[in-house]
């Protein structure tokens, strides 16, 4: 019950917002940067390995749905549901990132880019949760890790996440259970290992 | 507390929810920064220019990125391009022109205009700042300015920072002309460089053929003083008075002393 309200609420400031975006860009996108900056950079900062290439992720990925909102009409930007119009929007952008990484000759070994961190190697990522966690959900395959990420970091719903994944609500839900068992998997492992 | 710990999935839920991180302090400035909405953003005019209009950036320090309409094209969105491309942020319309910009123009003085020449190195600022004391309708060569600031071996380096300048046609490079009478390099190509100076009176055929004749300074033998020949001082010496020099060492033996507005220097020939 108090979830839908919150969806509810959530929605509705949501759709606020897109409707500003409509009518003034300029004066409305400070306000989407500042509301949706969290989610956009967590799911970033899941994503990829280092924080300071997440911030880059984030920040290019606002600055194409501001390019986006800028050359569409008002029309599409007030109908836009902003939180899963811009986390695909980081998602792509992480994606082509990953494969334009591939093509280019590498001078550090392309596994870096992919490779977990060693957990607490980080100073930041100390702040940032459980690190056998992190650790492990980097680990996961793709599309489970980004399904994961994106319903229970991020919080989208499934129907959110399948939009995301360009596949079926059902193949997303998989992708989601199938994850989260990988995890615990590992974490059942993580905790065995040092007893 | 669940007996199975971190993997109920409840716990794990949570868990997973609570790996959601705030972005690092300052990025939603990084972010506006980025599209050109921050608290310092630039803003963009297009303007009349003397040989056509002209695209002029802006922001709170002064004018910062000028260029013709004829290299980016009339659509806005090919500055907007240009200008990330070169100063990796982004730029929108202003309402109105930066102050002075529209006397500059007409006048043709833009020594008293607001410059943001950030990023730009201290010798690249110096250049440009000489650059900027030419007066319209008159040239300087490129060894002139590297002596003026100190640097008389730096000719090639003067012609390189000019070739960078950021707000061509405002800060003048295109008066910076080479000492053997050809008109030198332009960023936005010679033709405009000469279109520029004809329609600030130079007479680039004259010019040209005293340099050619060797002919580096005028003299007045009236006042007997010495100047370049596009100097102002130099352009009111009746044909009668005129007298050439090869050198500033020819012009001081004949007892010729150095035009103070355009400074002729003691070096080269």
């Amino acid at each position: 019950m108090f979830t839908s309200i919150v969806m509810v609420v959530a929605t509705g400031r949501e759709a606020e917002l897109a409707a500003a975006a409509a009518i003034d860009l300029d004066g409305a996108f400070p306000a989407i940067v500042e509301r949706y900056g969290r989610v956009v950079y967590s799911t970033a900062r899941r994503l990829s390995v280092q924080a300071v290439d997440a911030e880059d992720l984030a920040a290019e990925a606002f600055a194409r749905a501001y390019a986006a909102m800028r050359a569409q009409p008002a029309e599409r930007t007030a109908a836009l549901r902003l939180r899963p119009w811009l986390i695909t929007i980081t998602l792509n952008l992480w994606r082509n990132q990953l494969r334009d990484a591939s093509r280019r000759p590498v001078t550090a070994p392309l596994a870096a880019v992919n490779d977990p961190p060693a957990p607490g190697a980080d100073p930041a990522e100390r702040r940032e949760g459980d690190p056998r966690l992190v650790c492990a959900l980097s680990q996961l395959p793709e599309a489970q890790r980004v399904a994961v990420i994106l319903r229970h970091v991020v919080g989208l719903r499934t129907s959110e996440v399948a939009d995301a994944l360009s596949c079926p609500a059902g193949t997303a839900k998989s992708h989601v259970f199938r994850g989260l068992a990988a995890l615990r998997a590992a974490l059942v492992e993580a905790r065995e290992g040092t007893s | 507390m669940n007996p199975s710990g971190p993997l109920a999935r409840r716990d794990m839920t949570a868990a997973l929810r609570a790996l959601g991180v705030e972005p690092p302090s300052g990025f939603t400035e990084r972010v506006l920064d980025r599209v050109g909405l921050g608290a310092t953003a630039d803003r963009y005019v297009m303007v009349d220019g003397p040989v056509g209009p002209l695209y002029v950036a802006f922001n709170a320090r002064g004018i910062c990125h000028v260029v013709t309409a004829g290299v980016v094209g009339d659509e806005p969105g090919g500055f907007e391009e240009r200008h990330r491309a070169r100063f990796g942020r982004g730029t929108r319309p202003a309402g109105t022109p930066p102050t002075g910009l529209d006397a500059a123009l007409r006048s043709g003085r833009s020594h008293q205009l607001a410059y943001d020449l950030g990023g730009l190195t201290g010798f690249e600022r110096a250049v440009l700042r000489k650059a900027l004391d030419i007066p319209a309708g008159e040239c300087r060569p490129y060894a002139w300015v590297a002596h003026q600031i100190g640097r008389p071996r730096a000719v090639r380096a003067v012609g390189s920072a000019l070739g960078r300048n950021p707000v061509p046609v405002l800060i003048p490079c295109h008066r910076v002309v080479r000492s053997d009478g050809r008109i030198g390099e332009y960023a936005l190509g010679p033709e405009l460089k000469a279109r520029l100076l004809e329609a600030e009176g130079v007479d680039l055929e004259a010019t040209a053929a005293l340099a050619r004749a060797g002919a580096r300074y005028l003299g007045s033998d009236t006042t007997h003083v010495y100047c370049f020949p596009t100097c102002r001082t130099a352009r009111r010496i009746g044909p009668a008075h005129q007298v050439r020099f090869r050198g500033s060492a020819e012009a001081e033996a004949a007892g010729y002393r150095p035009c103070r507005n355009c400074q002729p220097a003691k070096w080269g020939a």
